[in-house]
């Protein structure tokens, strides 16, 4: 059963080194939960065993940006934390990927006033959005998927002579 | 007598002229202050041994916008020993009031919220710094002439 059934009885296996990487890391995707407000409590209610995001390799939540490679952004984003949700997005490793989790986070969402950020794509490169207030579990997961499709058409080279700075590294 | 009928009769036997208004909608007494009394009159409501209003539970502001005196200042103050809410206001002059922080402690974070939202300045106020926005922020959020969505590029945001 596993692996070894797929494996022919010389033991061996020939793919790319691209398809191996992809494979692994999309199957071992750890969220950094940036949660912010009431998003925050649906992401818990998905990482919890009803939904279990573990099924999909996604169970270790780290709370430290060092660690993680995916940021689930959950909650209001106001200009004044929209510099500390950078900060921790420049900290994470290359390469990373960001799911803006519901109405506040992509769009503003209600709060159409001076102190919410209308959208953190103004400041943040985001993969997937997730529309709902807040979004359901079945939808973050769907983001999951999304992310996970998105790493498995990953390749190396895509990372080749890219400036760090470009990648995310920004000098203070 | 009834506590808000001594309230009154004590101000106008001690503070002459200080109370300049008094309404009573729905059991809820309000006072009109005299701008530059209101620090006697917030000593005085604190430390008379049958008031006592001890606590002072908000400081805030109204925008009149048109008005000649634009700004009303609101103070609710509570009486922990008669279980009595009382509502003092201040029409201002111009966008100065004087601070009662040095009356009630809790009333300095207020005051620095309403300067922060409405732009008034308190004279004596020990540190009066913005509480919500970011301190380079120029403009004051509740004034009825700013812009709901805000002025764009006023806080910077962080580079994409
Ligand atoms: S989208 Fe709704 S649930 Fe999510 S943070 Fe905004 S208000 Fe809260």
């Amino acid at each position: 059963m596993g692996l070894e059934a797929k494996l022919t009885s010389d033991g061996f296996i020939t793919t790319t080194i691209d398809a191996v990487i992809a494979w692994a890391r999309k199957n071992s995707v750890w969220p950094m939960p940036m949660g912010i407000s009431c998003c925050a409590i649906e992401m818990m209610a998905v990482a919890d065993p009803k939904y279990d995001l573990a099924r999909f390799g996604s169970e270790v939540m780290r709370f430290s940006p060092r660690q993680s490679d995916l940021m689930i952004v959950a909650g209001t984003v106001t200009y004044k934390m929209s510099k500390v949700v950078r900060k921790i997005y420049d900290q994470m490793p290359d390469p990373k990927w960001v799911i803006a989790m519901g109405a506040c986070t992509s769009t503003g969402g209600m709060y159409r006033t001076y102190s919410v950020v209308q959208g953190i794509d103004q400041f943040l490169p985001v993969d997937v959005y997730t529309a709902g207030c807040p979004p359901r579990p079945e939808n973050l997961i769907n983001a999951l998927m999304e992310i996970q499709d998105i790493i498995s058409k990953t390749r190396g080279r895509d990372f080749q002579d890219k400036p760090l700075l470009e990648m995310g590294f920004s000098k203070q | 007598m009834e506590l808000k009928e001594v309230i009154i009769e004590k101000l106008n036997g001690t503070l002459k002229g200080a109370v300049l208004e008094v309404t009573d909608f729905r059991g809820d007494l309000c006072l009109t202050v005299a701008a530059d009394k209101i620090i006697d009159v917030c000593t005085f409501l604190k430390s008379d041994n049958d008031l006592e209003f001890n606590m002072c539970e908000d400081v805030t502001a109204i925008d009149w916008a048109k008005r000649k005196m634009r700004f009303t200042m609101v103070y609710h103050i509570y009486s922990l020993k008669n279980k009595f809410r009382l509502r003092l206001k201040v029409n201002l002059e111009g966008e100065t009031a004087h601070s009662v922080s040095s009356v009630w402690a809790s009333a300095n974070w207020y005051e620095r919220e309403t300067f922060d939202m409405f732009g008034i300045k308190f004279t004596g106020h020990p540190d009066l710094r913005r509480v919500y926005m970011p301190e380079e922020f120029e403009y004051h959020p509740l004034r009825k002439e700013f812009p709901l969505l805000g002025i764009p590029g006023s806080i910077p945001l962080p580079k994409k």
